[in-house]
């Protein structure tokens, strides 16, 4: 029973999730903040597995999503759309080849990911984000000036696909897909590290010389380490240019790298169950912090001294999100759950379930 | 001969640390390198070990040769892995917010596949009992003498032929010391050919079968520890009259 209960539980609420985006209990909206949570946890987790397990610091993880977004929407666009001539594979064969494509966008992004891996090798720290930042101003200047894939106008034509998928089944594709890829990175990530390779990581995040010492090959750790990571997120990438049905280049700017950073800081470095909440929270909290009604409420003490003024959630939103994350990293530097993992935290927990 | 360094020059940008040195360690030996800081022991050790950078020294003459192939080529990883030289780092540099467990464990990437790890764990603890009894606990929280325990049991644990040891005495309190140093000489006795570098030079020179005396690097004597300890000049200066 507790080897089974935590996947009975998720099962039990990825399909109450999917009957109740089915048969619109949840509308549109709700799916969307779904599926970006989902996209921020993949993205989160990943990232964490860089910076949090191998104590490198990159914060370019966004070009790896642009990777696996792009290849992973002109695949789908070849396959199942009409923009670059007749679709190449029939429609009802979307359901199985959907995955597949996503899953060659990530192959994509962690070859793509050799731009910060192999520097890696000799530099660290600051060095090293300073690569990794210009990996990702590469990767999207390379494709702002790719003609055929729109340049900086971006890119569309996705939508075929899911809805070629709809035409099969009518019910909520993109959160199914959503749910079953996050699901799948945070079992990828946490067998991952739990592995012999994953020691590896641990101990090059330790003391790199003392891991080679005792014959870890520091470098093929980190390549390993870091495709995966981007690999991960080049098919949260697939999943986030499906879900728009659009990608632009500039949606995959230094500003979501930062975005992905900020969630793994939050959440605590190294720690996969930190890295979910805080993808889970950072989210969210953008998305409640939209209402102008809340951002009222909030600010009423403020604009009842100053009646003029009528600030708008959008700019009140970013005064507000980056305050918290200063108040937290003023009095829990070590991010929510520190390094620790949930079971760590409440240990009475460990009774009910088993996270392999 | 079991491992030969041959005329060894180094560098470390644009100082040279090692002007040519010469030694050599039988199977079985314990073999001991003295000298004052900076003579070039620990250098002597991060080059046998193929470090990588930026530790690193940089080879510009001479060779080391193990078994009698030249190990100038080899990767960092693989020093341990195929040719069983293992060294044990100067200021231990086990991993921290690892078990001790953990670390051990850790330490056997370097082993085939079928090796039977139950029979070491328990050859490590038999050693060090001390480490048996807090096996589950967080590396950083041992005392300075049981993290040098772990380090040296995580270096056996690699399997080794050889095994080096970088100044395993440092911040010990004179019994953890000599309890070190036993263990030492029991794992000599064992098999285990030592090369170990020592600021203390006495009782490094107790334990071996052989010492070099090493200054500003250059090797200026050599000999049995009987003879090194009857050196009128090692003695003066590095064994205190």
């Amino acid at each position: 029973m507790k080897r089974y209960s935590l996947n009975i539980l998720l099962v039990v609420f990825a399909i109450g999730l999917l009957f109740a985006a089915h048969f619109r209990i949840i509308d549109g909206y709700i799916q969307i903040v779904v599926m970006t949570i989902g996209i921020n946890i993949m993205m989160s987790t990943s990232l964490n597995l860089v910076n949090g397990n191998m104590g490198e610091f990159t914060c370019g993880h966004a070009a790896f999503m642009c990777v696996g977004a792009y290849i992973s929407s002109i695949l789908s666009v070849f396959c199942f759309g009409t923009k670059f001539g007749e679709p190449l594979l029939p429609a009802a064969s979307v359901v199985i080849v959907f995955p597949i494509i996503l899953l060659i966008g990530g192959a994509v992004a962690a070859i793509s990911s050799l731009l910060v891996s192999v520097p890696s090798f000799k530099t660290r720290d600051d060095y090293l984000a300073i690569i990794s930042i210009a990996v990702n101003y590469m990767i999207i200047s390379a494709i702002e000036n790719m003609d055929f894939v729109g340049g900086s106008r971006g890119f569309q034509g996705m939508k075929d696909t899911v809805w070629a998928m709809t035409d099969i089944f009518d019910g909520p594709w993109m959160l199914f897909w959503v749910i079953n890829f996050t699901v799948f990175t945070v079992w990828v990530i946490r067998r991952f590290i739990s592995s012999t390779y994953g020691k590896g990581v641990n101990a090059i995040c330790q003391d790199e010389v003392a891991a080679e010492i005792m014959s870890v090959n520091t470098n093929k750790i980190k390549i390993i380490n870091f495709m995966v990571a981007a690999g991960l997120a080049g098919c949260a990438g697939g999943l986030y240019a499906h879900m728009i049905g659009y990608v632009n280049p500039q949606s995959f700017n230094i500003l979501k790298s930062t975005e992905a950073l900020v969630m793994v800081y939050l959440g605590g470095m190294g720690s996969l169950s930190g890295a979910i909440i805080s993808a889970i929270i950072f989210t969210g909290l953008l998305e409640v912090l939209r209402s102008q009604a809340i951002i009222d409420g909030l600010i009423s003490p403020v604009t009842f001294m100053f009646p003029d003024w009528e600030p708008s959630a959008g700019v009140i939103k970013w005064v507000i999100i980056p305050l918290l994350l200063i108040i937290v990293m003023q009095f829990r530097s070590e991010g929510i759950m520190g390094n620790r993992e949930l079971g760590d935290v409440f240990p009475k927990l460990k009774k009910f379930y088993r996270f392999k | 001969m079991m491992l030969q360094v041959e005329n060894l020059e180094v560098k470390y940008g644009n100082i040279q640390a090692l002007h040519g040195i010469s030694f050599h360690v039988n199977e079985g030996e314990i073999v001991t390198l003295i000298g004052a800081n900076g003579a070039g022991k620990t250098t002597s050790l991060h080059t046998i070990a193929r470090l990588p950078p930026p530790e690193a020294p940089r080879v510009i003459a001479g060779d080391i040769k193990f078994q009698g192939e030249s190990i100038l080529k080899t990767k960092p990883s693989d020093v341990v892995k195929e040719l069983h030289l293992a060294l044990s780092p100067e200021g231990r540099r086990i991993f921290g917010n690892l078990t001790v467990m953990e670390n051990l464990k850790l330490a056997t990437y370097a082993r085939a596949k079928d090796d039977d790890l139950n029979k070491e764990f328990e050859r490590i603890f038999d050693l060090f009992p001390r480490l048996k009894e807090r096996r589950t606990q967080r590396s950083e929280s041992l005392s300075g003498g049981e993290q040098q325990m772990l380090a040296v049991g995580r270096a056996l644990m690699t399997g080794c032929k050889i095994l080096m040891l970088d100044e395993p005495s440092m911040g010990l309190a004179p019994v953890l010391k000599y309890d070190l140093f036993r263990k030492l000489k029991q794992l000599n006795e064992e098999g285990m050919t030592i090369l170990l570098v020592e600021q203390n030079a006495n009782l490094a020179l107790h334990l071996a079968h052989r010492g070099y005396v090493l200054d500003t690097g250059n090797i200026v004597a050599e000999g049995t520890s009987e003879e090194l300890l009857g050196n009128p000049d090692v003695k003066k200066a590095y064994l205190g009259g």
